[in-house]
């Protein structure tokens, strides 16, 4: 992208002026429902993302909640939270075994049903056929399915929380997002929330891979005339290895999971060694599913934020062909270190030597990427707009996040840390301080030119501010319960955890403020209805997003741009 | 576990962290030992606000808090300090104003090898020592005495394999499941049990861990180990506790609604001490049953010179060839852990 110039000039070309005028939009129920347009369905994943965002904080609130202190005082009869009725809390048991549902719906949420669809469905639909001069995905029905397979995801997985799992009838699946048998299983879960959960996995995997067939297949032949992949933007680029991975690593899962639902429901005994079988079978397919998912959910946000950070320095990305590699080298390699997620599950030493030395490979070209950001900003002129805030944040969250990784892919000193509160500040730091920086950032990035109206600053930077601080105070003490000892999913722990799990919880209310100026700030927009610009960036705005109206017309390059290269910038 | 795999070669941190261990105690931002508010000698137990490790209680601890509190911890801070410095300058130097017109650049070789080449060499010299450590963990020494832990919802069983003490259950003790109520019993919340693991200091420990229903996870943090439990399979791991004292852990994979309730408290004591327990819970001690096999392999002997049959004696060695037999045939049925063997 930073060798890359467009040749068209907006003036000549028919988009802007012709289509303004009678441009054919359906009506509204046949647009929102049928539509097979990227714009559209890009809207309503983000629509999606964000209800289900709410939702999955929600939960987040009530774990934070529950564990401000030591004792039980949110999960218990008669709490205020048992006077909302929306969990079964009649026993100890019953309301114990409803902390761990939450625990677990609150992963699943945010993982398939807000980051997700935020990253691959929203921004993905949305902007990688018009960055890579396309008017549209290559299968814009396939789309529509795509989006709605994961609405039905949804309403099952909703429908699991409220449906009995334990043997006493208590409410929704409560063994991990992880699924591990027994705990998934008979033994631990007779009830059929886990099937539904089983069910709503395997729909949400079908939309994802019809979406990854569809990107696959966009990118590699709807590109515009001289855009090469090597002149790809590196968001298109971090789709493109996402969704290769989303392909290779599903089929995976629901094979995993299938077995699970035959263990079941069937008599088979896949994960069962009364029957011959093995349940750490189960942790092997699943990691080999889990780990390549950890970097799809943060792939997309490497892109998003390549671009934020080459606009706003007004300077081209620096080692542009290093960082499409280094996300094909992280796609790659990726893929086989699943089981650093596994050092407690008794493996030979030399499969915990080599899943070691594999996890520590993969903060070589994680580095690379982080140094190339620096190196874009290095020497540029800086701007820092709302996004440009969030993806400064994100590189330094992000960088926090991944040195701690660098830690667990110890074998050795894993056993200290596994399960324990500093691998659940690690993977927030990458994904919930890392992954959803970016999508904020890219949302704020991409505002005026998805919604045509102007997002007010002050209330974007200041969701920045008490966010940044909020999710910093909630995570950072975790490092801390974790060297202590305290294990994760734990409903109350000893007084020796108090002080800083009530910091942590402070800090939650703190984000919690955050998404409110969030929500404000949405609505602000939408009522006051600023007219935005073709391209608020400027001259640093250099992809094809930024050469077509704000909102884009319905379809855009009925005639296709010419990209050509650009000499000045090459050496 | 195979010792003589891949990486088995010629690689041990041991040395290093020994040497280390020497001169260096502990980290400023580790945990002071913990000041106990109870009346037992309590070791191995988390401290409010603490922002460090517990205090270790075995070697193999000690030695990681030393990789981590002098290798990864300072590692990690600078990689921060270095992308938070650069971040805080470039905001001061390239900003707007500062900077009002870019520079082009968008390549720079030499850069970008350097800064894929260090992070490698850097992560080489990590791996060194973070095998040997792992090496340790993984040798595991002769033991003085085999423990086994098996995981039920939600307690657990501790049995004496040779010493044939078995079935310990350890339940979170009633006045330990309420804040009150173990303040009033002087005994820490939600970690006390009504019967306790017992294990003598400065012994080589070998913990076998088991799953009967669900993964459940064992661990001690003051020992540094943590070996899930998992129906089917027997995990091995080992420590050695240098000091006596009650020292707690909790279990470490999530197991049903009482996750939270199912805590680890062991007890070391002393040789006497613990002899007395084995003894006082119908086993042997390990002095019993030395002198027992004595005893036996002398009275074997003097019936083997008395009896001068050839028939007599061939037929003994029949019964022990088919004895190892089936217990290779065992052994090879077993799931295809390095760590497991079938139960």
């Amino acid at each position: 992208m930073s060798s890359t110039a467009v040749t068209h000039e907006r003036d000549t070309h028919a988009d802007s002026h012709a289509h303004d005028a009678h441009e054919h939009k359906p009506g509204f129920f046949a647009r929102w429902v049928f539509t097979t347009n990227h714009k559209d369905i890009g809207t309503l994943y983000l629509i999606f993302a964000i209800i289900f965002g709410l939702v999955g904080g929600a939960f987040s609130g009530l774990i934070r909640w529950e564990l401000a202190q030591p004792g039980l005082q949110v999960f218990l009869q008669g709490s205020l939270l048992d006077q909302m009725g929306l969990f079964n809390l009649s026993n100890p048991d019953h309301a114990k075994h409803a902390f761990n549902s939450v625990v677990t719906a609150h992963a699943v949420i945010m993982i398939f049903f807000m980051v997700m669809p935020a990253t691959m469905g929203g921004f993905a639909n949305w902007f990688v056929p018009i960055m890579i001069g396309s008017p549209d995905m290559a299968f814009p029905r396939l789309n529509n399915i795509s989006f709605w397979l994961l609405v039905a995801a949804a309403v099952l997985l909703v429908t699991s929380i409220f449906t009995p799992s334990g043997p006493g009838g208590e409410h929704g699946f409560a063994g991990g997002w992880t699924m591990y048998p027994p705990m998934s299983t008979h033994t631990g879960s007779p009830g059929p929330a886990m099937d539904l959960v089983i069910l709503a996995l395997h729909i949400a995997g079908a939309s994802s891979i019809l979406g990854s067939i569809n990107f696959i297949t966009t990118i590699f032949n709807m590109r515009a005339p001289g855009m090469t992949l090597h002149r790809m933007p590196l968001f298109a680029w971090a789709i493109l290895v996402t969704a290769f991975m989303l392909l290779l690593s599903l089929p995976v899962l629901a094979g995993g999971i299938t077995m699970l639902l035959t263990d079941r429901n069937f008599g088979t005994s896949f994960f069962d060694p009364s029957g011959g079988g093995d349940p750490i079978m189960f942790q092997h397919l699943f990691w080999f599913f889990g780990h390549p998912e950890v970097y799809i959910l943060i792939l997309p946000g490497f892109g998003i934020v390549s671009h934020i950070v080459s606009t706003f320095s007004r300077k081209p990305i620096f080692g542009y062909l290093a960082m499409a590699y280094a996300m094909l080298a992280i796609g790659f390699v990726g893929f086989i270190v699943w089981a650093h997620h596994m050092f407690t599950v008794g493996m030979s030493f030399d499969l915990r030597a080599y899943f070691t030395l594999a996890t520590m490979v993969i903060a070589v070209p994680t580095g690379v990427k982080v140094f190339s950001w620096i190196a874009t900003m290095w020497g540029g002129s800086l701007w820092f707009t709302v996004p440009m805030q969030w993806a400064i944040g994100f590189i330094f969250l992000f960088t926090v996040g991944g040195v701690t990784g660098v830690v667990l892919s110890n074998a050795a000193v894993d056993y200290s840390l596994q399960d324990t509160y500093y691998v659940v500040a690690h993977f927030h730091y990458v994904l919930s301080l890392g992954a959803v920086f970016s999508i904020f950032a890219g949302f704020y990035y991409w505002f005026e030119k998805m919604f045509g109206v102007k997002y007010n600053k002050w209330l974007g930077g200041a969701h920045f501010w008490i966010m940044f601080i909020g999710v910093n105070l909630v995570f950072f003490p975790q490092h801390f319960l974790g060297l202590q000892g305290m294990p994760r999913r734990y409903v109350d722990y000893p007084e020796g955890f108090a002080y800083w799990n009530m910091v942590s919880s402070i800090g939650y209310a703190i984000t919690a403020i955050g998404v409110v100026v969030f929500l404000i700030m949405c609505l602000e927009a939408a009522i006051v209805r600023r007219k935005g610009e073709a391209n608020p960036w400027g001259e640093g705005a250099t992809t094809l997003e930024w050469t077509l109206s704000s909102p884009p017309p319905y379809h855009q390059f009925s005639e296709l741009p010419v990209i050509k290269e650009e000499e000045d910038t090459h050496h | 576990m195979s010792s003589k795999g891949l990486f088995g070669k010629g690689l041990s941190g041991r040395g290093l962290f020994r040497a280390a261990a020497g001169t260096v105690a502990t980290l400023a931002l580790s945990a002071s030992l913990s000041v106990s508010a109870f009346a037992k000698d309590v070791v191995g137990l988390p401290t409010d606000k603490a922002m460090g490790w517990q205090p270790a209680g075995s070697a193999l601890k000690r030695q990681t808090e030393i990789f981590y509190n002098w290798g990864l911890f300072p590692l990690i801070v600078a990689i921060c300090l270095l992308v938070g410095g650069l971040l805080l300058w470039i905001m001061i130097r390239y900003n707007r104003k500062a900077n009002p017109v870019p520079a082009k650049f968008s390549h720079n070789t030499l850069v970008e090898i350097i800064w894929t080449l260090v992070p490698v060499l850097i992560l080489v010299v990590v791996a060194i020592f973070s095998l040997g450590l792992l090496r340790d963990y993984n040798d595991m020494p002769k033991p003085d005495v085999v423990v086994k832990a098996t995981g039920n919802q939600w307690f657990w069983t501790y049995d004496y394999p040779e010493l044939g003490v078995t079935d310990i259950e350890s339940r979170l003790r009633e006045d330990a499941k309420d804040i009150k109520t173990a303040k009033a019993a002087g005994i820490p919340y939600l970690l006390e049990v009504d019967n306790v693991l017992v294990v003598p200091v400065n012994k080589v420990i070998h913990v076998q861990t088991t799953g009967a229903d669900v993964i459940h996870s064992f661990t001690v943090p003051a020992f540094g180990f943590k070996i899930d439990a998992v129906p089917g399979r027997l995990n091995n791991t080992w420590f050695k506790a240098e000091k006596i004292g009650t020292y707690y852990g909790q279990c470490s994979e999530l197991c049903g609604k009482d996750h939270a309730y199912m805590p680890i408290e062991v007890k070391v004591v002393s040789d006497a001490d613990f002899d007395a327990f084995i003894i006082k819970n119908g086993g042997k001690t390990r002095a019993m049953i030395a002198s027992e096999a004595a005893a036996s392999a002398a009275a074997a002997e003097e019936a083997a010179a008395s009896a001068a049959e050839a028939a007599s004696a061939s037929a003994t060695a029949e019964t022990a060839s088919a004895a190892a037999t089936s217990a290779t045939t065992s052994a090879s049925a077993a799931p295809a852990s390095g760590a497991a063997a079938a139960h």
